[in-house]
């Protein structure tokens, strides 16, 4: 139904331009011993979109997102990055190559504050040496402030200036999932990968997030692949979604057309989804 | 004031600066242990290795001497020339940096997302090891470091301080190497906690402390910062070894100073710098008072060898966690 119909790029309803193809996975398959999270599935990423992978729990959704930014290598399968087949890499230098993440159970640094949180964010921005950090201040220093600028505007973007100096793990759960999109985002990364942005947050508080996805796609021109299982949600901010069900893709296309596709009303009946 | 009252400030001046030295100690512990969760058992040979190292190099001694002189029959021991002190600390540093480097190409890399318990033998290994290769390179008689710090009491202060008391009262006795150790260990751990606090590398290092997945996620390599922090705990090993060494020479028993930081990670936490440096004073502090108070007066004295294990002991009945260390909470 949907492959045919993305081979070109195309403009969103509203307007955004979607591009090329960022991200490209061929026929990934991955097993943890009997368990089989991802079987034979091929989708793409195109520049610019909002693009959901959703499906009930345990269908391998997040587990897709680990093999994107490397946590996770299938036994099978190709992932294309930009044109280029990827070869076996550290999620740290996947993470360098402007690939950014958040987490289904928040992972941020508990014991710091927002600010360094965030901060953690720039590293990869930043060069100076550990010498030059320790005794010869200058330009350690200025690398600091530039990227204390850009962290602030993050900050200011976000709405989160009152929690700056507070240590993360005290704050409030949607708090906290706002603070990790802030470090995600403060690597300027061109490929944004949140799983379950919204989960555990009430209505109010997934409006407040679904407005900094939007904002942050448009405004930045990040791309950004998704997870989340609140139906009215995703149909409301993404270009195309990627349904998963029991580690195989059972739909991929527009919003509207997967609504209607039977095998995924068929998966969705009787399936409990928090 | 009174004579007594006096020695007993005495007593505790003399107790905080052991204190500094034991904090120092058990802060390379902590730097590693909360950066990969290894608890360092090889630290203490660290700091043996490190004065053994930089004691061969001072004074010209040739390394691997006894094995070259064993297989090739010759009689060689020294270079016979001395190393200005400055030029081998920095000699050292680099072997330390390199051990580091050492270490976690051969070990740690392979041992990653290991139970605590394997990553623990490993470092029992790494000391044994590190024990033998220290004596094979630079001989294992008893060795005398001299870094140009004077020992023994410090005149000025005994001086200028005795017209605090009586007849009965002759002024403060400090040594004056206790004093430079004191003044060195402060600075070397203020700036370890001002590195840790102001820095991108020191954000780096914390952001590990606290969440693997999560550091790898911002582009940060584990590999990099486990050489950083054994390089750092390298170097707490070589302050300490140097001025155990400088007062006891350098010998198999400075390998000990480690036992000594036991009880004072068990007081702080294994994974508080506060800890570390808070529980390191009380039981500096702690040993020396109950000694003068108690022990000496009505146990027979001697009791600075077991005070801290007992300290800690109780300490960990009432408060496993530490004074600082995060409360330890099961899930079920
Ligand atoms: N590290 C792992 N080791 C073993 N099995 C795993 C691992 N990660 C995922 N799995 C298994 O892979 C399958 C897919 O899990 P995954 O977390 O990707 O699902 P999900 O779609 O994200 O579910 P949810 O909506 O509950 O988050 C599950 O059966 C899970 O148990
Ligand atoms: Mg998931």
């Amino acid at each position: 139904m949907t492959d045919a119909a993305f081979q070109e790029s195309y403009t969103t309803p509203d307007g955004r331009k979607i591009g090329d193809v960022v991200m490209e996975m061929k026929n990934i398959s991955l097993r943890f011993g009997g368990v089989t999270a991802i079987k034979d599935i091929s989708f793409d990423i195109r520049e610019g979109e909002v693009r959901a992978i959703i499906g009930p729990n345990g269908a391998g959704k997040s587990s897709m997102l680990n093999v994107i930014n490397g946590f996770y290598h299938p036994q099978e399968g190709e992932v294309w990055f930009r044109g280029e087949k990827r070869g076996p890499m550290k999620p740290y230098q996947i993470a360098r190559q402007g690939i950014a993440r958040t987490f289904q159970n928040i992972a941020l640094f508990k014991g710091m504050s927002t600010l360094d949180n965030i901060m953690t964010g720039r590293l990869i921005h930043m060069n100076t040496s550990i010498a030059s950090q320790a005794f010869w201040k200058g330009p350690a220093e200025r690398e600091e402030i530039e990227n204390r600028e850009r962290v602030e505007k993050i900050i200011d973007f976000l709405e989160i200036q009152t929690i700056r100096k507070t240590p993360v793990g005290s704050l409030p759960y949607g708090l906290q999932k706002r603070v990790e999109l802030g470090r995600a985002l403060a690597s300027d990364p061109s490929l944004l990968l949140l799983d379950e942005p919204m989960a555990g947050m009430n209505v109010e508080e997934k409006e407040d997030m679904s407005r900094f996805i939007l904002d942050v796609n448009d405004e930045f021109g990040t791309t950004i692949a998704l997870i989340e299982h609140d139906m009215g949600v995703v149909m409301d901010i993404s270009d195309r979604v990627v349904v998963m069900d029991y580690g195989a893709k059972i739909g991929d296309g527009t919003p509207d057309e997967v609504r209607q596709d039977e095998k995924v009303i068929a998966a969705y009946l009787g399936v409990s989804h928090d | 004031m009174s004579a007594d009252f006096l020695f007993g400030v005495e007593v505790l001046l003399n107790g905080l600066m052991a204190g500094v030295m034991y904090s120092l100690v058990a802060l390379g512990f902590v730097l590693i242990f909360k950066a990969s969760g290894i608890f360092n058992y090889a630290q203490g040979v660290m700091a043996l290795f490190a004065a053994q190292t930089l004691v061969g190099i001072q004074t010209g001694l040739i390394p691997f001497s006894h094995l070259i002189n064993a297989m090739l029959g010759t009689k060689i021991h020294h270079f016979g020339w001395n190393v200005p002190t400055f030029i081998a600390i920095l000699i050292t540093i680099g072997i330390m940096v390199l051990f580091a480097i050492i270490v976690e190409k051969l070990i740690l890399k392979h041992l990653v997302n290991q139970e605590p318990i394997i990553l623990f033998m490993a470092t029992i290994g790494l000391a044994y090891f590190l024990e033998g290769f220290g004596d094979l390179m630079w001989g294992a008689e008893i060795k005398k470091l001299d870094v140009g710090i004077p020992q023994g009491g410090n005149l000025w202060i005994e001086e200028s301080t005795a017209f605090l008391g009586g007849d009965d009262f002759y002024g403060f006795y400090l040594d004056t190497l206790d004093i430079y150790a004191t003044v060195i260990a402060v600075i070397l751990v203020a700036s370890l906690i001002l590195f840790s606090q102001y820095t991108k590398t020191g954000r780096a290092l914390r952001a590990v402390a606290d969440d693997h997945q999560a550091a790898l996620s911002v582009g940060i390599s584990l590999r990099t910062i486990w050489v950083i922090v054994w390089s750092i705990a390298g170097f707490v090993a070589l302050v300490a070894g140097v001025m155990w060494g400088a007062k006891s020479g350098v010998q198999f028993s400075l390998s000990l100073i480690a036992l000594k930081a036991l009880p004072v990670l068990m007081l702080g936490g294994f994974t508080s710098i506060p800890g570390a440096i808070i529980g390191g004073l009380i039981i500096g502090v702690g040993e020396k008072l109950f000694e003068f108070l108690i022990g000496a007066p009505f146990l027979g004295g001697a009791t600075e060898n077991w005070f801290a294990y007992m300290l800690a002991l109780v300490f960990l009945i009432f408060r496993p966690q530490g004074l600082f260390g995060e409360k330890i909470i099961e899930r079920v």
